[in-house]
């Protein structure tokens, strides 16, 4: 008795093998094709990271050493001091979280009045709002440049962040596309016991789509921390440069030090990449609703 | 009633127009009045400084004698074209594969989506270093399979296409948005299709790709904006050269409005864009009649 489950377990194990060999195999050309996909992707970041740590002896080496002889992280201290690594790196943060308090008060507000109020002409002017995401911002920087110049505010953070506080086509989609999955019942209830529009918006519409609020906050402080044509115009004078324009401190002298250069980029993006790999889950979904705006 | 609208539908418009109203205010000083105010310094000759001097057309007779409008018109079509060309099969080959049950697929999906994370300036900077011809990474993977040594960014064609080949390293992003279109189809046609006896390939031709016309589509009117704006790459790593082969639209632009400080040229350049994309996007809107295909049965 005891032999004949041990033979028909052996036997069903044996199947289950033989069938994810098979599924292995059938599977295989798109395995490899996503392995050598994944190993081009990670490679920039993996160079920069590995460039980071080399000294210069080790860069002028052909063929290049695919990890560093030994690891040189005082290189990180150098780039610091190489350039006003720390006041970039406030200056930066400073405008990322602004604009990022921007987007998240304008955005819920407005994406409310497109989704979760009935009135005339709201969806023809949404198809506005969707609209202005093709035009591109080249075509209205000069114009731009020059109205903020009037303003006084070239060589100040304000031409970087205020403009977050009038809402951002992008945004307001992700978020009037999670508000129009709530029931309008659950409104109409709380209308009928007497609830403004606003606190319907504070005490039950936020509380639900909150994932959709991290998905703006996220997009928000990854597009801001990203940008580098906007703060390389309204940023002229130095002591009010971004990251991303100060990195090009490195190249003032006449030899580039990579692995100075490395080193200050993966210090510049590491922000970025830790939020990547503690939200992937919501940047994945953000990209999947903004496709929706078709 | 007033306008036909009773009572409460006014008041709910009100309400609406009162929630959206950041929006409307930053459409009109943002949006509409810049693309008002560029069409009107395109008329004028104005260096950012003093008044504006109304010049009638001659910043756009200028565009026509100056060679580098066309070249960097040239460069950057050549840009979007063929990013586009070779990125729109990359990706959706890039999302069938992705489409496989594989448990690990978490894992391709974070290599593949990193890229599009890292901001585009540290990424050109990555590449110079990449496509250096003598100690660059690229150059020694070449050599292993005896390509001689390419001079990447020395050579005008080949920047170009470095800079068109470094564009797909935003594909894992748009894989991802291919990617929620094939789950959007529905199994029952592809059973049905087994159970006539279709080849993958049959059904890839004639369910899979039918399908998802509507996000080709919607990626090429993205891609075409995008490709159009390229900017950075050329600014970081190729400075317009070799012998202007990377001078982009934009990028001459740029030089134009805040390094040359002809304000008004570049406000005239920019009008331009406006219409060279609106004219593209109609195009492609136009075009994909034939081919998209909204509903297959």
């Amino acid at each position: 008795m005891q032999a004949a489950t041990v033979s028909t377990s052996g036997a069903t194990k044996q199947l289950r093998t033989r069938r994810s060999m098979r599924r292995l195999l059938h599977n295989l050309p798109s395995r490899l094709m996503l392995i050598t996909f994944s190993l081009i992707f990670f490679t920039p970041f993996y160079w920069m990271v590995v460039t980071a740590l080399k000294d210069s002896a080790e860069l002028a080496k052909f063929p290049p050493t695919m990890l560093p002889q030994t690891l040189h992280w005082e290189n990180f201290a150098a780039a610091v001091d190489y350039f006003p690594f720390v006041r970039f790196m406030l200056n930066t943060l400073l405008i990322t979280l602004g604009a990022m308090i921007g987007s998240v008060i304008s955005n819920p507000l407005i994406a409310y009045g497109f989704s979760r109020i009935q009135w005339r002409f709201r969806d023809s002017i949404f198809y506005l709002v969707i609209a202005t995401i093709f035009i591109p911002f080249p075509v209205i920087m000069v114009a731009l440049f020059d109205i903020f110049a009037s303003l006084g505010w070239v060589n100040t953070f304000l031409p970087l962040i205020v403009p977050a506080f009038f809402g951002n086509a992008t945004y307001i989609f992700i978020l009037r596309q999670f508000m129009l999955q709530i029931p309008q019942e659950i409104s109409d209830a709380a209308r009928i016991d007497g609830a403004s529009e606003l606190r319907i918006l504070f005490s039950i519409i936020l509380p639900l789509i909150t994932p959709a609020i991290t998905v703006v906050a996220i997009f928000s402080f990854v597009g801001t921390w990203n940008d580098f044509l906007s703060p390389l115009i309204y940023l002229q004078e130095e002591a009010l440069y971004t990251l991303s324009i100060g990195l090009q401190y490195f190249r003032s002298t006449h030899s580039v030090q990579f692995n100075l250069l490395m080193a200050a980029s993966t210090l510049t993006v590491l922000p970025v990449v830790i939020l990547f790999l503690v939200f992937q889950r919501f940047f994945i979904e953000g990209v999947v609703v903004t496709a929706a705006s078709k | 009633m007033y306008l036909g609208m009773t009572r409460k539908e006014w008041r709910n418009m009100g309400l609406g127009l009162l929630f959206i109203s950041p929006w409307i205010a930053g459409f009109i000083w943002l949006m509409l009045y810049p693309i008002g105010y560029t069409l009107y310094l395109g008329f004028t000759k104005y260096s950012g400084f003093g008044d504006a001097v109304w010049i009638g057309l001659a910043n756009y007779q200028r565009m026509f004698s100056d060679t580098l409008i066309a070249t960097s018109l040239y460069n950057t079509l050549y840009y979007t074209f063929f990013a586009m060309l070779i990125g729109v099969p990359f990706t959706i080959l890039m999302a069938l594969a992705m489409n496989r049950p594989f448990q690990e697929v978490s894992a391709y999906r974070a290599a593949l989506y990193l890229p599009s994370v890292l901001p585009l300036f540290a990424l050109s900077f990555i590449v110079i270093w990449i496509l250096n011809p003598r100690y660059g990474l690229l150059n020694f993977l070449l050599s292993l399979i005896g390509v001689p040594a390419i001079n990447w960014l020395g050579d005008p064609t080949w920047a170009r296409m470095a800079i068109v080949l470094m564009a797909q390293l935003g594909a894992g992003q748009v894989a991802l948005i291919y990617l929620s279109g094939l789950r959007a189809i529905p199994a029952s046609l592809y059973e049905a299709a087994t159970i006539d006896g279709a080849s993958s390939l049959q059904k890839f031709r004639s369910i899979t790709l039918p399908l998802l016309t509507p996000v080709i589509l919607y990626q090429s009117i993205i891609g075409i904006g995008l490709g159009l704006q390229v900017f950075t790459q050329a600014y970081i790593i190729t400075d317009g050269g070799p012998n202007n082969a990377t001078m982009f639209y934009v990028f001459y632009l740029y030089r134009n409005a805040f390094s040359y400080s002809q304000m008004g040229y570049a406000s005239a350049m920019a009008w331009v864009l406006f219409v060279i994309s609106l004219f593209l996007a109609f195009v492609v809107f136009r075009w994909s009649r034939r081919w998209v295909i909204y509903d297959l049965v």
